[in-house]
């Protein structure tokens, strides 16, 4: 018998394909998720639209909190570490976290390196703009990719921008010749195996969520026909008047999305969505995209 | 020709399709009631039974597949799946199930991600070649109705795959492997017309 082999950690994404993965803060919204459909959930004590408003150093969640989430759910539960915060790695770890999500969305501990995540035996996702950043990620040991977005904008823009730059750059390389994918692998960092992978089977080696701005049924079924595989949100449902409902109506999008008169049923009446922030108005160095590289 | 649908809700539905199309069946996403017409066999994949099992009541097809597994159609459900097709849970999770399946199953029987596993399986109906069986925060086989035969068991005696008449159950996944033999398996249980 073996564990945590790379089937295993990939297969756990693959399970949940198709579905959306909610932000949590309590191991009440927790059992709202659950029972709205959410396929996991991630926890964390500040919805990424509360650690923007707050400002300073966003860190792993209380050991605590995670556990109790744990507890009130039976649905697989995601955690974050800091970008190259290895320790914070282990210790989710040890407490026996499903996934460890290495976000952007906190605090980078280390602004050169990310976590080498084939040295856990727990599975890793990732955030990424582009192809050679995914494939960086994956080159390290990351199980699962979800685009990065902009999160706790409740604005669609970011995340549409890097999964139209992850699907452009793959179906380009498809057309390649081996010596131009050296040098294409060259030009965006990436591995050549890897990049050679995605020439050849046309897609990633590993499943890609879409996150960072989903606030509606309607955003959720945009990134699943632009590609993705499933959805993250994060402040969309516990930052919108009504979470149980539009958790529920995003969820029935994303199974059915691209039906355009389901969608419109499961849209109706869902109250106000959570405000929007336009990223022009973002000062540079708050965006969280352009952490880790 | 015969038509497999693959309920295509939420989970691992793509993997199944292209097992099945590569043993040449000719295969049908699932997601309405209305799509279910004319169907030879179903098939459940893995992913989150309760998501799976709330989808299955909002979009009216519980009933529906309750229907068909009483009449005979062939289903093979696979992790969530095998969750979905069981009579009960031993947690008694409060969650849908098709329920035509005299199993109890034990959700997350082996412990969370960090204790999912793959180990070559002794499945002696496939042959004597063992099948590599991939298990994903899996459940087991807690109880089997008389009517319920066991097809494989782990070394510490779980059943993990079973059959039931028109009903074939795995809590591990064929679709993630190469190894056709399980779906291939459950095409010869779906009749040629």
């Amino acid at each position: 018998m073996e564990k945590a082999t790379w089937t295993v950690k990939t297969g756990l994404a693959a399970m949940l394909k198709g579905g959306v993965i909610m932000d949590v803060v309590t191991a009440e919204h927790a059992k709202i998720a659950e029972a709205a459909g959410a396929v996991a959930v991630m926890a964390l004590e500040r919805v990424p639209a509360d650690i923007r408003a707050a400002g300073g150093v966003a860190r792993m969640s209380d050991p605590q909190l995670i556990q109790e989430i744990m507890d009130a759910v039976s649905i697989p539960v995601m955690a974050k570490c800091r970008i190259g915060h290895f320790v914070e790695a282990q210790l989710l770890e040890a407490m026996g976290i499903d996934y460890v999500d290495e976000s952007e969305v906190l605090t980078p501990a280390d602004e050169a390196h990310h976590v080498d995540k084939h040295s856990f035996n727990i599975p890793f996702v990732c955030g990424a703009r582009d192809l050679g950043e995914a494939l960086r990620r994956i080159a390290e040991g990351a199980a699962m990719i979800r685009t990065k977005g902009e999160a706790g904008t409740g604005n669609i823009v970011e995340a549409v921008r890097h999964m139209r730059a992850m699907m452009s750059a793959i179906r380009r390389v498809q057309g390649m010749a081996r010596e131009e994918l050296m040098a294409e692998a060259k030009a965006m960092g990436a591995p050549y195996e890897l990049l050679r992978e995605v020439a050849e089977t046309g897609k990633l080696p590993v499943v890609n969520f879409a996150a960072g701005g989903v606030a509606t049924p309607a955003d959720a079924a945009l990134m699943m026909q632009l590609g993705a595989d499933g959805i993250f949100v994060g402040s969309g449902i516990f930052k919108s008047e009504n979470p149980e409902v539009r958790a529920r109506a995003i969820v029935m999008a994303t199974t059915h999305y691209d039906n355009p008169s389901i969608l419109v049923e499961v849209s109706k009446g869902l109250g106000a969505a959570m405000p929007g922030i336009e990223i022009g108005t973002i000062r540079k160095e708050e965006l969280m995209a352009s952490r880790g590289w | 020709m015969r038509t497999v649908g693959v309920l295509a809700l939420q989970g691992a539905f793509v993997e199944h399709i292209a097992a099945l199309r590569k043993l040449g069946a000719e295969t049908r996403e699932i997601r309405l009631p209305e799509q279910l017409e004319g169907l030879d066999a179903l098939v459940i994949p893995g992913g989150e039974s309760t998501t799976i099992g709330k989808l299955l009541v909002t979009f009216n097809l519980l009933k529906e597949l309750k229907n068909l597994a009483r009449r005979g159609v062939p289903m093979f459900g696979t992790c969530a799946g095998m969750i979905v097709l069981a009579r009960d849970t031993t947690q008694g999770y409060d969650q849908p199930l098709i329920g035509a399946m005299d199993i109890v199953v034990q959700r997350n029987g082996f412990g969370r991600q960090v204790d999912s596993f793959e180990l070559d399986l002794p499945i002696p109906k496939l042959g004597e070649a063992p099948f590599r069986a991939i298990f994903i925060r899996a459940p087991y086989i807690e109880k089997l109705g008389e009517q319920v035969e066991a097809i494989a068991q782990l070394p510490d005696g779980r059943v993990v795959c079973a059959r039931q008449e028109n009903l074939l159950v795995s809590a591990f996944h064929p679709e993630l492997t190469e190894d056709l033999r399980l779906h291939e398996y459950f095409l010869s249980m779906v009749p040629e017309h």
